[in-house]
């Protein structure tokens, strides 16, 4: 399911994408030991228990389910329009923000509570020194 | 303790005032409001002003440069959407601690047009707006909306109403950016921006400004308190941890816990509330406030807005000045046109579009970020 990316691939688009040079990427968490919260990329302290040092790499799950989503049709210039924004409840913790591909973009046929997944891909766009980038993306499941 | 009152109030009409300057804009609202108690600026001991897009211009200053140089302190304070009733709550907090009796409290913006927020390449990178979801304004709080549908089944129309009803309203106040009736087809036909908010359901960004005077009780009593407004309460909140405001900001934990201490200090209860003037930075919000305030019942949001509860005439009217939909969205001037608009029907002074009898108002800005500011106004005389 997901592209494998080469030695020399695509760079991370956001820091708590992890490609490993074997395996497939994933999105890392970091969970509080004290209290359980789970955030997105690295941090010192928890900002739900004010834990200091509490804070461990945990992978995220592959899986999760629809929370909520909006149907995008105006945004800035160069973004191709309409495209669904989600968010999902990943199993195990931590919600992520993403688009949600794979489904037309229509109100009818987006089930909020619906499964999806995560899958990688290279973003197209590339930045000004022409490196190219991988993203993550929702999908449905079934 | 003595309370603290509101004895001048004014806005300027929002519009677009490109050949202004901000603080140009600024110093038309205090000036309007020190005529509005009567006292002019060497009466005030202090000014806080709220601004957002040049929080680093020192704005209040460059007031004081085009109405007078008066030598007193200033504070600029810069809180999203929450700027410019951040400034009349510190405005406020200094007469409660007995430092002043007399302070000036100013908000003012100057917007461009177009979409807020969104995500952009930080340093380095590509940018993520339409990779990684949206982060502009509509859909923050399309989202936030969805959430609502979720839980209760909030329709797209029900979210359209809310136009409806504060477009409506906005044609009885001639401060409006517009004074337009926008009916439930021409709100759910207009362009869609993120579903469910189409472009009549996302706030207008204006110019304005708007000011208070703010006095202390010993000092109404010697000026008179014929207009004063009596401030109840004043809440601030932050956002406190909860679970996907990382991704999703919750704009309802922040403002319940605002509502409760407001309605706490007070002493009154959302029944005891005659009118509301809320952060309908979307129409999609207005819906999650009515519960959030406690105007209705959990669940009951959709409701309220089917059957007019909130409309003018209605039990609880809310944004009977059109709101941020239709008065206009300048962020800095926002929280202290609110509180312009409750104490006009307070003073009995609303016009066509007054709530009768009104006593008791209550107003409610949120910034992202997040800030919530309410205020709990109450009439005097």
């Amino acid at each position: 399911m997901a592209e494998q990316a080469a030695a020399s691939g695509p760079l991370p688009i956001v820091p708590f994408l992890k490609i490993p040079s074997e395996g497939s990427p994933y999105l890392e968490g970091q969970r509080c030991r004290a209290c359980g919260a789970v955030f997105l990329g690295e941090r010192a302290t928890c900002s739900k228990c004010g834990g200091r040092g509490t804070l461990e790499p945990a992978p995220l799950s592959g899986r999760g389910t629809l929370y909520v989503y909006s149907i995008v049709h105006r945004s800035f210039p160069g973004v191709e329009v309409p495209y669904v924004s989600c968010v999902v409840d990943l199993e195990g913790g931590g919600t992520v923000k993403g688009n949600l591909i794979g489904i037309d973009a229509d109100p009818a046929k987006i089930a909020m509570g619906m499964p999806v997944e995560t899958v990688f891909k290279v973003a197209p766009r590339k930045d000004a020194e022409g490196n190219e980038y991988l993203t993550y993306y929702f999908q449905p499941r079934s | 303790m003595s309370d603290v009152y509101i004895l001048g109030v004014e806005m300027i009409k929002f519009g677009r005032f490109p050949e202004k300057t901000v603080p140009q804009l600024g110093a038309q609202a205090a000036l309007m409001a020190l005529d509005d108690a009567g006292l002019t600026i060497g009466d005030m001991e202090a000014l806080y002003c709220g601004n957002l897009y040049q929080a680093s211009a020192m704005v209040g200053q460059r007031i004081l440069h085009e109405i007078g140089q008066t030598g007193i302190p200033v504070v600029n304070c810069a809180n999203a959407c929450a700027t410019g009733a951040t400034a009349f709550r510190e405005a406020w907090m200094a007469i409660k601690a007995g430092a002043y009796d007399l302070t000036l409290a100013v908000g003012v913006e100057q917007m461009g047009k177009g979409l807020i927020g969104g995500g952009g390449a930080r340093g380095k990178g590509i940018p993520t707006e339409g990779l990684l979801g949206s982060g502009t304004m509509p859909t923050v709080f399309a989202e936030a909306g969805m959430e609502h549908a979720r839980k209760y089944g909030t329709t797209f129309e029900q979210f359209a109403k809310v136009s409806v009803k504060n477009h409506h309203h906005s044609t009885m106040n001639p401060k409006a950016m517009y004074q337009i009736e926008t009916p439930l087809e021409m709100v759910m036909n207009a362009e869609m921006i993120s579903y469910p908010n189409t472009k009549l359901m996302c706030s207008v960004n204006v110019d304005g400004s708007a000011a208070a005077v703010l006095c202390s009780e010993k000092k109404a009593r010697e000026l008179g308190m014929k207009r004063a407004v009596r401030v109840k309460a004043s809440a601030l909140t932050s956002d406190p941890f909860t679970d996907r405001d990382l991704v999703m900001p919750d704009v309802n934990t922040c403002t319940r816990r605002a509502a409760a201490k407001a309605y706490e200090m007070a002493g009154v209860s959302a029944k005891d509330v005659d009118l509301v003037e809320l952060h309908d930075c979307f129409a999609t919000a207005e819906i999650l406030h009515y519960e959030n305030l406690g105007l209705c019942g959990e669940g009951e949001a959709g409701r309220a807005i089917d059957e007019g509860w909130t409309a003018i005439g209605g039990k609880i009217p809310v944004n009977v000045s059109g709101g941020l939909l239709s008065k206009g969205h300048p962020l800095g001037a926002t929280g202290i046109a609110n509180i312009y608009e409750v104490s006009t029907h307070l003073r009995g002074e609303a016009g066509k579009r007054q709530v009768p009898g009104a006593r008791i108002g209550l107003t409610h800005v949120i910034g992202l970020g997040s800030a919530c500011a309410i205020h709990v106004l109450e009439k005097v005389a």
